[in-house]
């Protein structure tokens, strides 16, 4: 029996933390599973580098705060920051590569902020671009397909973990998207440069690209699973999704040698992984649903425009980062409306009809 | 398109898992042995607590009036069963701090004698005033758990002009069964409840909210109002809180109260059923409010069910009777198990707001860790109120109470969905009660220090007014003591020189 | 050549603005009511000296100079604290700040003399009673200042908390989390 009083309600619903973050985690598998079937060992060593660099990141800084980190460690939280960062780096990346990025997710993204909750930015996002920004080379080399049992063996991907990629040319290629932006300058028309492109490919996802670039088709499917399971509301996919097709189409409509369909848009790059897993992150993004329309459209016209007049290929990890710069100001403006209140806040005057 | 978004008929909430049905489909138990004393706290309701009219030593028979009700807002205590009034005195209250609270106690002579009532012979022939004079003297109050005197309700309704009459019959909490048995065995009552209350406040039209997880009752009340087309029965969602009484309202008629008003405002006033039914008692039968259906379940209650139980029986009585095993409760809660207060002991009495006993085994509740805040927002969306408990509970933590209320504080109904879905556990409900609580400390201290300038004021006038007055006197001391020696010197000079 | 043109523009940048500031503050001047006198309207006003100061007057002194913290008024308790540190522009952890219990003096019958020291000196008359009869506290009135325990010459007045009783009780505080 009870000797401190205790408030209701006395029953829960009985979803926690740990849930949660191991429902993400769970729909993040077909896409990373494919992966490693598309890109061989290299791959699953630098993910598991990543994972656990991350998770040593995350006891340390919990040990420098003076809590336990166990039951922190246990929500899962860490371990999803660092598949998120391993799923945007390069497939054949070095292992340095995912140690900083995982070192920059939890030290300068999550826990210099105060830890679970309480970050600005997406930490998966920040480390991305901060890599992209410090190591351009690194970031940039993207193998070619290279199946599981046709590419390295098992002890012949640890060199690869550690050296990168080696300087072969026959190795690597372009992204779709980083073939545009070097076609462009080039003077070349979108006809051109995307003579050999599939759309079909770029939907299963054999192509070059990250982890979490390459299998849209995954990536949508574990996003619909979340949906269902009601861990994310469908208002922030389906703005983003929405906006960046509406004006896709416009654009491309308008000049279609000079921009490219929503189809290539919405299956190049990290569009999936973002809309059903990055921009719905809940720390970052805002409370209300009206509030996560607007932050998905923002997000939308952003990766739209950085990707067609930005100086980078790419344009989703800006895009979410300005997008969460903006979502404190969101959630100030837009609030729900009070029961018996207008919505700035004053009682429902009875005496107009 | 923003039409839906601005007005929903039905906002935020939950659904938990109902275990009614363990209690729903048996009969109310009215075999409950008569205690061998029963406790009655004077103060039942909302506002003053009731003054006791009797001695101890007292014979009282069941149904005689034990305290008075005192002021505008306030409610009679009847005695529950025939005896003798054996003591009045602090017993521990049924509430979460269990402080003591001044009860009458009464040892049962076993005869369950009423005193003489008179009938009415036409209840319905009754006047307006008669009618809510009645029910006011039975001390029938809310019985949803507000326990708000219904007669003052049912005043404020004759006075204003209200077109309808919601009758509140959710029940959204979990296990609860209690208004559900109600109304499948005592429909025909509740009705006749139902339309003296529209008689009393003059009103034309009543409307019952039914949750469609309760069909029986559904039906048996239609049935019964079948004759009376002022009365619609209506089915409503089950969806937790239904049962809030504005959220009913919106629901059934999609008006809002405003923030800073009462039903009574737009014309409505909203009663529980169990009221409707105990308003039924006391006009037509004569009968004050001293009984109640409680709903006893939980895990740990061997033979859960409703049982008519006399305002007075200890728990304990309650629980030996639903063969409850004492040392699987994990904890005791009086009310639903959204709401209700977990009471840390079994010696308290069962009182008028006492809808459920709920004897829940630890696999019943859950007191798990609680986790950091991830913004997941469910407790924006499971909101019915439309607030952000998040961030409330964010302020009150670093004790910001002010920014609290301006986020909507005020406006919290403790309904608890948000510590409901919360998934990192936060006690969210309990930071609105604790910061509630507080604001209203701070104001009384704010109160006591404006007092105590004024009272510094008064003694620092006060004692400057002595300072001047002893001045004066011994200033008029000082003066008659010279003239004394100016005339003494005169009349020494005098006989000097004669 | 473009150091020299870019150090004279900012120089004369800076200094226009600072001319200007200074005019700013000189002219347009926002007159509001003395500090002093806002703060000391705040504050219980019983002189009670728990403090350390020897009354409400000093305090405020004290505060509007910055030599004490908003803290300072045990009577006061957080909803001063609050407002105090609103007027004075600074920011207060109130988390850590718990009032302190309530307390209010009780004359125990046994030792009372009837002395009247002791009402003589509580700033609130909250002492009632009349030379060698037994005096009570006012509960209500009392302010817990403790000025008549020190008066006592049988030590018969003793701080007692104030007693919770079901009107008053109110939800504690959670338990801090994580």
């Amino acid at each position: 029996m009870s000797v401190k009083p205790i408030s209701g309600p006395h029953v829960g619903a009985g979803q926690r933390v740990d849930w949660i973050m191991r429902r993400v985690i769970i729909a993040l598998m077909p896409a990373s599973i494919l992966n490693i079937i598309l890109f061989g060992w290299p791959t699953l060593y630098l993910g598991l580098v990543t994972i656990a660099s991350a998770m040593l990141f995350e006891a340390w800084c919990l040990k420098l705060k003076g809590v336990k980190a166990l039951p922190f460690l246990r929500d899962g939280s860490a371990v999803l920051t660092g598949l998120l960062v391993a799923m945007s780096l390069p497939p054949w990346a070095p292992w340095w590569i995912g140690v900083v990025g995982s070192a920059i997710a939890i030290i300068l993204g999550k826990q210099v902020y105060g830890g679970l909750g309480q970050n600005l930015f997406n930490p998966a996002m920040l480390a991305r671009v901060a890599l992209l920004i410090s190591f351009p080379i690194e970031m940039t080399t993207w193998v070619n397909v290279t199946p599981l049992f046709t590419g390295p063996g098992i002890l012949e991907s640890f060199g690869i973990l550690a050296s990168g990629v080696p300087a072969t040319d026959s190795l690597t290629g372009a992204t779709t998207l980083g073939a545009i932006k070097t076609g462009f300058s080039l003077n070349q028309t979108v006809p051109q440069i995307l003579t050999d492109y599939s759309g079909f490919l770029a939907l299963i996802g054999w192509e070059r690209g990250s982890l979490g670039e390459t299998s849209s088709l995954l990536l949508l499917l574990g996003g619909f699973w979340l949906l269902r399971q009601g861990i994310i509301q469908w208002h922030i996919p389906a703005s983003l999704l929405l906006t960046l097709t509406i004006l896709a189409t416009i654009f491309h409509g308008y000049d279609p040698d000079h921009y490219l369909s929503a189809w290539v848009h919405l299956n190049s790059g990290a569009i999936m992984l973002v809309a059903f897993f990055i921009a719905t992150d809940y720390v970052t993004s805002p409370n209300t649903p009206l509030g996560q329309i607007v932050f998905g459209a923002g997000c939308g016209i952003l990766i739209f425009v950085i990707r067609s007049w930005g100086g980078y290929p790419e344009g989703t990890g800006f895009a979410i980062l300005l997008m969460n710069a903006f979502t404190p100001l969101i959630d100030h403006y837009i609030r729900p409306r009070i029961y018996g209140r207008y919505r700035n806040g004053k009682p429902i005057d009875i005496s107009q009809p | 398109m923003l039409a839906i978004f601005e007005n929903p008929r039905l906002r935020g909430g939950i659904h938990a898992e109902e275990h009614k049905a363990e209690t729903s489909d048996q009969p109310i138990a009215l075999n409950l042995p008569l205690p061998n004393k029963l406790y009655i706290p004077v103060q039942q309701h909302v506002g003053k607590p009731a003054e006791p009219v009797v001695k101890v030593g007292d014979k009282v028979l069941k149904g005689q009036l034990l305290a008075y009700s005192q002021g505008t807002i306030s409610a009679p205590i009847h005695a529950p069963s025939s005896g003798t009034v054996i003591d009045v005195m602090e017993c521990p209250a049924p509430h979460p701090s269990a402080l003591p609270i001044r009860t009458i106690i009464i040892e049962t002579d076993g005869l369950d004698q009423w005193r003489s009532t008179i009938i009415p012979d036409d209840p319905f022939a009754l006047n307006a005033e008669e009618i809510c004079l009645r029910v006011g003297a039975a001390g029938v109050v809310g019985m949803g758990g507000a326990v708000f005197p219904s007669a003052v309700k049912l005043n404020l309704g004759r006075t204003n002009k209200i077109h309808t009459l919601v009758i509140n019959a959710g029940e959204c909490e979990p296990y609860l069964t209690c208004d559900d048995l109600l109304m499948q065995e005592r429909a025909t009552h509740i009705v006749s409840g139902i339309r003296l209350m529209l008689r009393g406040m003059h009103a034309p039209k009543a409307m019952v909210g039914i949750e469609d997880n309760k069909p029986q009752a559904f039906q048996s009340m239609q049935d019964a109002c079948r004759d009376f087309p002022e009365i619609e029965v209506k089915q409503v969602p089950t969806r937790y809180p239904m049962g809030w009484d504005r959220q009913m309202l919106r629901y059934l008629t999609g008006w809002e109260i405003p923030a800073d008003g009462r039903a009574t405002d737009i014309g409505v006033v909203i009663h529980n059923v169990a009221t409707a039914y105990a308003v039924y008692r006391a006009v037509c039968l004569g009968q004050p409010l001293i009984s109640r259906v409680v709903t006893i379940a939980g895990g740990a209650v061997a033979k859960p069910q409703n049982v008519e139980v006399l305002i007075g029986t200890m728990l304990s009585e309650v629980l030996t009777f639903c063969e409850v095993d004492k040392t699987k409760i994990a904890r005791l809660i009086m009310g639903g198990p959204m709401m209700g207060d977990a009471l840390p002991l079994t010696d308290v009495p069962v009182v008028k707001a006492c809808s459920g006993i709920l004897a829940l085994s630890a696999a019943d509740i859950e007191e798990p860790e609680v986790q950091p805040c991830i913004r997941c927002s469910s407790c924006i969306t499971a909101c019915p109120v439309g607030l952000l408990p998040l961030e409330m509970a964010s302020r009150i933590r670093v004790n910001k109470l002010d920014e609290a209320v301006q986020l909507g504080l005020k406006d919290c109904i403790n309904c608890g969905s948000c510590s409901y879905v919360c998934p990192s556990n936060i006690p969210l409900v309990h930071y609105f009660k604790y910061a509630s609580g507080e604001l209203f400390k701070r104001q009384q201290m704010e109160h006591k220090s404006e007092q105590t300038k004024r009272l510094i004021n008064d003694r620092n006038d006060r004692m400057e007014r002595i300072r001047l007055e002893n001045e004066a006197e011994a200033r008029r001391v000082m003066e008659a003591r010279a003239e004394r020696a100016r005339k003494d010197a005169e009349q020494i000079a005098q006989g000097v020189q004669p | 050549m473009y150091v020299f043109s870019a150090i004279l523009i900012l120089t004369t940048l800076g200094l226009l603005l600072g001319l200007s500031l200074g005019i700013a503050a000189k002219y347009l001047k926002v007159e509001s009511d003395p500090l002093l006198e806002r703060v000391e309207a705040l504050m219980p006003g019983s002189q009670c000296g728990q403090c350390g100061f020897p009354g409400c007057r000093p305090a405020a002194e004290a505060l509007v100079s910055g030599a004490a913290p908003v803290t300072l008024c045990p009577p006061g308790g957080t909803s001063l604290i609050e407002q105090l540190a609103k007027l004075l522009g600074i920011d207060v952890d109130l988390s850590q700040t718990e009032d302190a219990e309530p307390m209010i003096a009780r004359v125990s019958e046994e030792t009372c003399t009837g002395c009247t020291r002791c009402f003589k000196v509580c700033p609130t008359d909250a002492i009632v009673g009349a030379p060698k009869q037994i005096h009570a506290v006012v509960a209500d009135a009392c302010i817990g200042c403790k000025k008549c325990i020190s008066v006592c010459p049988t030590e018969c007045l003793q701080m007692y908390p104030i007693e919770v009783t079901l009107r008053d009780w109110r939800w504690p505080k959670p338990l801090a989390t994580v």
